[in-house]
């Protein structure tokens, strides 16, 4: 029994186990692997996605669980990096391997886009779930402040 | 370096540079470079490529590519060694790409990094490349105006013919650029650091806007049609062996494709081996691993455990060394004779390299031969261990190279890659090898556990008499040598003593000793590699040694940087060991540690249970201060407030990516300074995921502050030195906050008690 899936505004359907979470579908079954594999148990945030446009981890969500929302991954959150998360990670030169970063993004678009003028310690305590091993934590924290004085 | 002939007692520095040997590629036999320019760029427009040598190309439509070595896992080689080349070619720097370049060992020695080295190892071949290349194109420029090359001068990827404003592209001038006969790169001076255009500039990373949008590929993004997913359940006891399995239900579920057993392969690789899961997603593969049923053996060291390793360590702390590294002067008895005696032993825990993006490798393995995806820090490496696996020559297996999620040294072993090759030649089809978060945990190489007994002793005035420091140690090369290996003073100086051997500060009577235990648990480099710990060791004692005196430990350090400027090199084994090799510049300390004091505002009033504390250490030929300011919380909690980086690097080529590769360093040692903590129990690790493996998550990262020590010169490493001297600023700041000393990392915070009394 497949199930389909609205990515990015376009279709998708799979065959896989409904059990199956959203993260592997979207890697194994959809190959948009923009979202990242990085613990499997919710801890580090590098799987995050939007659901109906709210933060998630893919990894603890079965596809089957998804129903009729709209998932959006880090491929989606623009067409040509201009989303102002995205432009302000490329003005704060953020990334070093790069890797978690998807995750950070995209849970830093669902943050703002909820909360577009946060406090430091907002922006610390929205952040604290996505793990970066490069320590790139001081420049995502000013990536977002940049990202919220641009949208004000 | 008389005993260096043989590759097990080449320093890790010295094997690893060894192996990426650029320089000697610019003296290629003209035949390769020609083949793979032609591969490059496609048959139709290979006639006209200029190839000044095998690393760069310009192409008549004006693009300039470079083939990068250095494998990308967060550190920007593709920013920073193009900007060398740019500089001196007088390139337009849109108009250069980069491309990583392939296995074909005949031409590309080294595919790797490691040691902090990937700037200056290419500091002169890319300048001189650029160089050499702009003057063959001035030269072409001159010869099809007919005037003389001394009226003409690049810029900016033209020649320009000054008297008549004529002008030429480089596109232009490949023709008969490519035409000329060769002009030696020794020859072309190179320009004054004065005229640099791009060293020295704040220059945007080539690889951040691809990794902002998800199409940054790493390894475990490689698709291959038809391609399968596969997990292996290795054996978690270090040491032990698959004993018998049962994959009945494992094979039942559903996408399952393939069950097996996996043999562990011994050194240098030191798999585990295990039971391995193939299937049609990375999904099914995990979950029909939990349904295998497994018995291990657990192997000849089963019942270790970290209690029994620390009572094996504090006996060896207190009986004999089986190595004297240092005996300068006689310290014990001048110990002994002072008139105040300081002791102290501090302890480090085993540490996971955790990096985001676990270990993985997709190989298809046919008939024509075998094709690798993987991501590494040294890819001929991997492709000579699969021929040898395979007895597939190496000429007919392709290791593409990766973007690398993190590594810190982890992907300095190629553990993964050969287990993949296992699975895929059972397979015959194109098959990824992940590793769940649980395998990078449990089945990590980690920073040895080592203890560091310091003693040391004092005149009236206070000045250091003596210093002795015994390091008892699980040590990297025992893992993967014959335990023979640490009967030889060379291999022992040059793999286990970390920067111990120089000891920065001029004492009269200094003495290193070592003394190794045995475990079972693997153990590799960590980013920085022994430095961390020594340097904790180090620069936690000089700030008692100060405290014990009465002194405040920055102007003490400051004096014995004097000192050690009057009696240099004495007790420097390293100086003795490799005469040849760059050595501590006593003035370069004291200049990191004056900039970081002063930024910090070393000495001025802090808010109340607040305190600072300042380190620094040489490694990898840079220097790093660090001051931190801490406190502590009721619960024992250390909060780490404000971090500020001094930092000397030589040429800083990029000065935003040595900010970026400190920054990244403070808060990478912070996992391992506050909470991260590898335990064994039975020879297995008994953490298994972030919530357990605690890392540094945002909330508790600190202010950073980086500050660059203007200087000139060959650029040294900067992935590595911003490491060692954090751990020992933050327990100084500790003290100085609370009067507590920490003596161990990760710190505990039981060792706070009764709301930790001031500082007396």
């Amino acid at each position: 029994m497949a199930i389909t899936l609205k990515v990015n505004g376009k279709d998708y359907s799979t065959s896989l186990d409904p059990q199956t979470p959203l993260l592997w579908v979207l890697r194994d079954g959809f190959n948009l692997t923009g979202t990242k594999y990085g613990c499997g148990a919710g801890l580090c945030g590098a799987c995050t996605v939007h659901l109906d446009g709210e933060a998630v981890r893919s990894c603890q969500t079965p596809v089957g669980s998804v129903g009729s929302r709209k998932v959006t991954t880090i491929e989606g959150l623009s067409a040509d990096r201009t989303h102002p998360v995205q432009a302000a990670w490329i003005a704060e030169q953020v990334p070093q391997c790069g890797y978690c970063q998807s995750g950070q993004i995209m849970q830093a678009a669902a943050f703002l886009a909820g909360k577009p003028h946060p406090s430091s310690e907002e922006i610390d305590q929205a952040m604290s779930g996505n793990i970066c091993r490069c320590g790139t934590y001081q420049r995502i924290r000013r990536a977002i402040q940049r990202a919220a004085g641009e949208a004000a | 370096m008389a005993t260096g002939a043989q590759a097990n007692t080449v320093g890790r520095r010295d094997f690893l540079k060894g192996g990426a040997a650029l320089v000697l590629g610019f003296y290629l036999p003209s035949r390769s470079s020609r083949i793979l320019a032609a591969q490059a760029a496609g048959s139709e427009a290979a006639g006209k490529i200029f190839k000044p040598n095998a690393w760069i190309r310009i192409t008549p439509d004006n693009q300039i590519t470079l083939l990068v070595e250095k494998p990308e896992m967060g550190q920007g080689p593709r920013t920073v060694i193009p900007m060398m080349l740019a500089d001196e070619l007088e390139a337009d720097w849109s108009s250069i790409h980069v491309e990583q370049a392939p296995t074909i060992p005949e031409i590309y020695k080294g595919l790797s990094t490691g040691g902090s080295g990937a700037v200056e190892d290419t500091w002169d071949s890319m300048r001189k490349v650029g160089a050499q290349a702009r003057e063959m194109l001035t030269v072409a420029a001159a010869e099809q105006w007919n005037v003389d090359r001394k009226e003409c001068r690049a810029e900016n990827g033209a020649v320009i013919h000054a008297p008549s404003g004529r002008r030429f592209t480089y596109g232009e001038l490949v023709e008969t650029a490519s035409k000329l006969p060769e002009i030696k790169a020794e020859s072309v001076p190179l320009k004054d650091p004065k005229n640099y255009r791009y060293i020295g500039k704040r220059v945007p990373r080539t690889d951040v806007p691809a990794k902002v949008d998800g199409s940054a590929a790493f390894g475990i993004d490689v698709r291959v049609p038809g391609m399968l997913y596969a997990v292996i359940a290795r054996c978690p006891h270090f040491g032990g062996k698959l004993a018998a399995f049962d994959d009945k239900d494992a094979k039942a579920m559903p996408g399952v494709q393939a069950v097996f057993a996996v043999a562990p392969l011994g050194r240098p690789l030191n798999t585990a081996g295990g039971v391995a899961v193939v299937a049609d997603s990375t999904w099914s593969a995990i979950q029909a691993r939990k349904a295998l049923k497994i018995t291990w053996d657990k192997g000849p060291d089963g019942d270790e455990t970290s209690a029994g390793l620390r009572k094996q360590i504090e006996q060896a702390a207190a009986g004999a060394p089986t190595f004297v590294a240092v005996n300068h002067g006689d310290a014990l008895k001048a110990i002994e004779g002072a008139p105040k005696k300081v002791e102290a032993s501090y302890e480090l825990a085993f540490q996971a390299h955790a990096t985001m993006e676990p270990m993985n490798t997709t190989v298809h393995v046919r008939d024509d031969g075998i094709e690798v995806w993987t991501p590494t820090q040294w890819a001929d490496a991997i492709q000579g261990t699969v021929a040898q696996l395979s007895k597939v020559p190496p000429g007919k297996i392709t290791v593409h190279m990766t973007l690398s999620g993190g590594s810190f040294g982890r992907r300095a072993q190629w553990d993964y890659a050969a287990e993949a090759w296992q699975v895929a030649d059972q397979v015959r089809k194109p098959v990824q090898l992940l590793w769940t978060r649980e395998d990078d945990i449990q089945h990590g190489f980690y920073r040895p556990y080592s203890h560091h007994h310091l003693s040391g002793g004092l005149d009236s005035q206070g000045n250091i008499v003596a210093w002795s420091h015994r390091i008892v140690s699980t040590p990297i090369r025992a893992y993967f040598d014959p335990p023979d290996s640490l009967k030889d003073p060379h291999h022992v100086a040059a793999q286990e003593l970390g920067g111990a051997d120089v000891l920065p500060y001029g004492v009269p009577n200094f003495r290193l000793d070592f003394a190794p235990v045995h475990s079972a648990v693997p153990r590799a480099w960590w980013r920085s590699v022994e430095n961390s710990s020594t340097a904790f060791a180090n620069g936690c004692f000089v700030d008692e040694l100060a405290r014990a005196a009465g002194r405040d430990p920055y102007q003490y350090q400051m004096e014995l940087l004097d000192e050690q400027q009057r009696t240099l090199g004495a007790q420097n084994l390293a100086a003795v060991m490799w005469p040849d090799q760059p050595h501590l510049d006593p003035k370069r300390f004291q200049a990191v540690l004056k900039l970081a004091a002063g930024k910090s505002g070393w000495g001025k009033p802090l808010p109340a249970g607040r305190g600072r504390g300042i380190a620094a250490h040489y490694s990898f030929d840079s220097y790093v201060a660090h001051v931190a300011e801490v406190s502590v919380g009721k619960d024992g909690t250390v909060r780490v407030h404000r971090v500020v980086s001094a930092v000397d690097c030589g040429t800083a080529v990029n000065p935003d990516g040595v900010a970026a590769m400190t920054e990244g360093a403070v808060n990478y040692a912070l996992t391992a300074v506050l909470t991260g903590e590898i335990t064994i129990k039975d020879a297995a690790v008994e953490q298994s995921n972030f919530n357990d493996y605690q890392v540094l998550r945002l909330a508790q990262a600190p202010e950073i502050e980086v500050h660059i020590v203007p200087g000139g010169g060959k650029p040294s490493g900067m992935g590595e030195p911003g490491v060692p001297p954090l751990g020992p600023a933050v327990a100084n700041a500790v003290f100085a906050a609370t009067g507590v000393r920490v003596r161990r990392l990760p710190i505990d915070p039981g060792i706070f008690k009764d709301g930790h009394a001031q500082a007396g």
